[in-house]
């Protein structure tokens, strides 16, 4: 099999796990995420009446059709590269099996992609953020969003290197170690942003942004999990691999069990 | 112990699966994709507009506040 077939199949698999990936969090959103946001809402409107103009966009719109068009467009694009970056990495960077691979894959995306991001500029819902800062509010956070992927590959790049002196458990320390100095140091450079409105509930704060780590959570789990199953599969049969190349279980897994 | 030790359950030959060069045009185009469809969900009618109006900012803004990206 050409590797044209292999990274296309590859491809869509990822992004079938993406579509996947943007209903499961869209429910999430809804069912987590929702309540913040109407609390957030409800605060800001009793800050600054409203204006009497019927909204662009009605409240129930943006909750169901607007938020599920949002996850699965984010997701299914997040998808896409996620297969194409599992492709480039498979077989290059150690030597687990495919669906281990994704795994932890999806494990390094959650925190190189949503969680070291969030960490210097975290969620923030409606009400919470002045109007006028929006353009620095966006450019500092896609910075750190690059500054995060860009250490990512420097430390993939240093720690590919200390395995083959240090071995496989000290080299991958060095290099979650100098992804976590790099990030260390970028979040300590870049501008802090403090716009926290008087009297904004922090619980509803603290909810907000555990929903938003929890819909990022969903997605990696769902692309790391199932588009590994299906990667597996699908390697296995492009490669004419005989079935049972990679066992689900081992011996010593049955021993334990029994 | 021994780093070279194989177990079939969590371990693959250590083969790269296709050639970086066969990767790049579809790279190149599911990156430029990718980056359109974020950046609609993400940032349009926000720090930046590339169509007049706020409509597509109010209908992914519960998205846009919930993943992260600064809104309003």
């Amino acid at each position: 099999m050409d590797s044209q077939k292999l990274v296309r199949g590859l491809l869509i698999r990822g992004m079938l796990a993406g579509l996947v990936a943007g209903v499961l969090m869209w429910a999430f959103g809804l069912a987590i995420g929702e309540p913040q946001i109407r609390s957030a809402i409800a605060f800001e409107e009793s800050v600054s009446p409203p204006s009497d103009e019927a909204p662009l966009v009605s409240r129930s719109m943006q909750e169901t059709l607007g938020l599920l068009t949002g996850t699965i467009v984010y997701a299914v694009a997040i998808g896409g590269i996620f297969a194409l970056v599992f492709a480039g990495v498979y077989g290059r960077i150690g030597r687990a099996r495919p669906r281990v691979t994704a795994a932890t894959l999806g494990l390094a995306a959650f925190v190189v992609i949503a969680f070291v991001p969030f960490l210097k500029y975290p969620s923030n819902p409606p009400a919470v953020g002045l109007d006028e800062t929006i353009a620095f509010r966006t450019r500092v956070y896609f910075v750190m969003l690059l500054l995060s992927v860009v250490a990512a590959i420097a430390a993939v790049r240093l720690g590919r290197d200390a395995v083959k002196r240090l071995g496989a458990w000290n080299g991958a320390l060095v290099g979650v170690g100098g992804y976590l100095a790099l990030v260390v140091i970028a979040s300590l450079l870049m501008p802090a942003v403090k716009e926290m409105p008087e009297g904004f509930s922090p619980d509803v704060l603290w909810h907000f942004r555990l929903a938003t780590l929890g819909t990022h959570a969903v997605l990696y789990a769902t692309l790391g999990l199932a588009f590994g199953a299906l990667a597996e599969r699908w390697i296995t049969q492009a490669q004419g691999g005989a079935a049972g190349r990679y066992r689900t279980s081992s011996p010593s897994a049955g021993a334990l069990r029994s | 112990m021994s780093d070279t030790t194989l177990t079939p359950e969590v371990e693959a030959p250590s083969v790269p699966l296709m050639p970086l060069g066969d990767l790049i045009p579809y790279a190149l185009l599911t990156a430029l994709l990718a980056i359109m469809l974020l950046y609609f969900v993400g940032a349009e009618e926000g720090a930046t507009s590339v169509f007049p109006g706020m409509t597509l900012h109010e209908f992914v803004h519960d998205a846009r506040h919930l993943l992260g990206f600064p809104c309003h």
